[in-house]
């Protein structure tokens, strides 16, 4: 999919919303290094999900002014891939600096970067082609959903 | 009228006209929302639908073996595009590679593209699978009437002996219109020689079947000229460099490029194409995002002269960027074989010695003389579309008319503007429709774009039901285990 602006931030929202709140709800159980309940460690994860989301939106602006420099205004799979390293850095300084008063206290790091990665390895490869099984006109139309 | 004429008559609710790759993904979508066969014919002058695409991409040395140009998700035989050709060759020859590869296209490693042969195989498992020769008349279509009480005729000239009358007729509410190329066009100075000196062995289109020249070099040194900067260009330049280094040939290269590219080019920084010795370098004939990204969206909202504008902003001759040709082309610009150069051919005559001698005037005021046994027209112009018969009387007499680039003018779904009669609609899709709300028409990709928009337009009218997540995905399923639909 070449995403179009609205659609890459449907895309984002969508994708998190199903993909990425499936994989927390079952990764979280085996995340590394966390205790207390787990009604705790679920309302953390998915505040950090929505994290996610929220900065993404923002991300995603920055991806679309940084594709204006492509003449093919397209936007190849790994880039899709790789933002998960700014992306995931950013949102982990945040979260250890206390900035995000909300997620107190922050997951520690071994279960931010599980969780982060294979939300993020889960919502990419299903971007990148089950995602047109069901949805035939998502890809012709830069990613938007609605 | 027809009837009483002794003409048979059919009544077909949607008729395909062409059965090349557009016909083909029409039904092929068709199908899958649920239309039974017997509410559809396809009607073609060929047998298998990537016949003429085969025949066009052999003679242009892209024979099955080698890889096409479109990419991995560009798949005519499955409208979902995944799994993508690179995860079905990856999986059939067990090659991790191309996964590595298509994950660092085209950032670390070229576009990675299907084989032709690996198309071929795919579609004829879908044409199968979608009971496709049911669907199939042969004949040769003569025209496309609007009809007094809405719809259609189309008047078809069977084969010989397929038929007890010399015509056929047939009445359907819907046409679509796939006919492809509406015919090749010659350089004209190249088409003054062949016809003035009779010869059509030795100035050649790259379109037509030219082995000829090949098996030549293989029994002397010679030289050829090339015209032409697109991607046939390159393939023959391939070929070319191959039989070289494979079989020891001295052949000699002339390459003459009418517009040089020498480097990146465009008006600003957000819209800078690649390029260098002579080339335009772009993936895909037009900028990816086309396809369905932002340019497919900004172009969709154009008429007339701004459309016509944005079309030249990103049109132009161009070829991908590939490492193995600039290898070749490398190695010979250093050995001395490979010369490009940018120059108009002013005439082409022969030489003295039997040979031909291109008169060549570069924008610098050079003036080049090569002499060579052979010419390959790369250039690959396509006819003007009233070049087709039915394209000619749908604009004299059906209410046709061209869009800002001359060709003909459809709406965002694929109907041809002017030509709606009662309820029926006609559609096209292909190269004729190119200049429109969408510009990736003349591939696999775009014929399925208009696909959908055609299949959705049906349902908008009643013909069928628009398919949803739910049927998508069960159809899905039924695709990969390659179950009738
Ligand atoms: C060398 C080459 C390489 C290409 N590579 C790629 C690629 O890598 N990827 C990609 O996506 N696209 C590629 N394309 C473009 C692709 O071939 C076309 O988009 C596609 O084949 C066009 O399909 P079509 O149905 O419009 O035409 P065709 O497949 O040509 O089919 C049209 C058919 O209609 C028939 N017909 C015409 N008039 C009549 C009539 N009056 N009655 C009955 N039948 C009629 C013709 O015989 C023809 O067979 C390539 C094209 C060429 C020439």
């Amino acid at each position: 999919m070449v995403p179009t602006l609205f659609g890459r931030l449907q895309t984002r929202l969508f994708l998190l919303a199903t993909v990425g709140l499936i994989v927390t709800l079952l990764i979280v159980p085996i995340l590394p290094g966390t205790e207390g309940p787990l009604g705790d460690l679920y309302l953390s994860a998915i505040l950090v999900l929505a994290m996610v989301a929220v900065l993404g939106l923002v991300w995603e602006l920055l991806y679309h002014f940084l594709m204006q420099f492509r003449w093919e205004k397209d936007w190849p799979t790994l880039f899709g891939l790789l933002t998960l390293i700014p992306e995931g850095l950013l949102l982990f300084f945040l979260l250890r600096s206390g900035a995000v008063g909300f997620i107190d206290p922050a997951p520690p790091a071994a279960a931010f970067w599980t969780h982060f990665l294979v939300v993020w390895m889960c919502v990419w490869l299903v971007a990148n082609g089950p995602m047109r099984v069901p949805f035939i006109r998502w890809r012709f139309r830069g990613g938007r959903v609605l | 009228m027809v009837a009483a004429a002794g003409i048979p008559m059919n009544d077909i609710p949607f008729l395909t006209i062409g059965g090349g790759m557009g016909s083909f993904v029409t039904v092929d979508y068709l199908r899958i929302y649920g239309v039974p066969t017997s509410q559809m014919r396809v009607i073609s002058n060929i047998d298998h639908p990537w016949q003429t695409y085969e025949f066009l991409t052999r003679c242009s040395q892209i024979p099955r073996p080698e890889r096409i140009r479109s990419d991995s998700s560009s798949r005519p035989d499955n409208l979902w595009g995944f799994p993508s050709y690179a995860l079905e060759e990856a999986w059939k020859e067990k090659k991790v590679g191309y996964l590595w590869h298509i994950l660092t296209e085209p950032i670390i490693n070229d576009y990675w593209t299907p084989r032709a042969g690996t198309v071929f195989q795919c579609l004829e498992r879908e044409a199968k699978r979608i009971n496709y020769w049911d669907m199939l008349v042969k004949g040769q279509v003569r025209m496309v009437r609007r009809r007094v009480g809405g719809g259609y005729f189309t008047v078809v000239t069977p084969p010989e002996g397929a038929s007890p009358t010399k015509r056929v007729v047939f009445r359907s509410r819907f046409v679509h219109l796939a006919v492809g190329y509406p015919g090749l066009k010659f350089l004209p100075d190249l088409q003054e020689f062949r016809q003035r000196h009779g010869d059509y062995q030795h100035v050649v289109n790259a379109y037509e079947p030219h082995e000829q020249v090949y098996e030549f070099l293989k029994t002397r040194p010679g030289t050829v000229v090339i015209r032409g900067g697109g991607i046939v260009a390159s393939r023959v330049l391939q070929r070319l460099f191959d039989d070289r280094e494979r079989l020891n040939l001295q052949t000699q290269i002339v390459h003459i490029f009418r517009t040089f590219v020498s480097g990146s080019h465009g008006p600003n920084a957000w819209s800078r194409r690649k390029g260098g010795d002579g080339w335009a370098y772009q993936g895909f004939n037009y900028p990816k995002s086309v396809w369905g990204g932002q340019l497919k969206a900004e172009m969709r909202k154009l008429d007339g002269e701004a459309r016509a504008k944005k079309y030249k902003a990103m049109g132009g001759t161009n070829t991908p960027y590939r490492r193995r040709w600039q290898e070749q082309m490398q190695a010979g610009r250093e050995g001395g074989y490979y010369h490009a150069v940018q120059g108009t051919v002013e005439r082409v005559e022969p030489s003295p010695d039997g040979r031909m001698t291109s008169y060549v005037r570069s924008k610098d005021g050079t003036i080049r003389q090569p002499v060579s046994d052979y010419i390959i027209d790369c250039t690959g112009l396509e006819a003007d579309i009233a070049e087709h018969r039915v394209f000619a009387d749908l604009l004299e007499y059906g209410g046709a008319f061209r869009n800002p680039i001359g060709r003909l003018e459809v709406e965002r779904h694929f109907e041809v503007k002017g030509t709606a009669s009662g309820d029926g609609a006609l559609y096209a899709s292909g190269s004729a429709t190119l200049g429109g709300y969408f510009p990736g028409v003349d591939t696999f990709l775009g014929l399925q774009v208009a696909a959908q928009e055609i299949a959705d337009d049906l349902a908008r009218r009643g013909f069928c039901r628009k398919m949803g997540p739910l049927r998508s995905t069960s159809q899905w399923f039924k695709w990969a285990r390659n179950s009738t639909v």
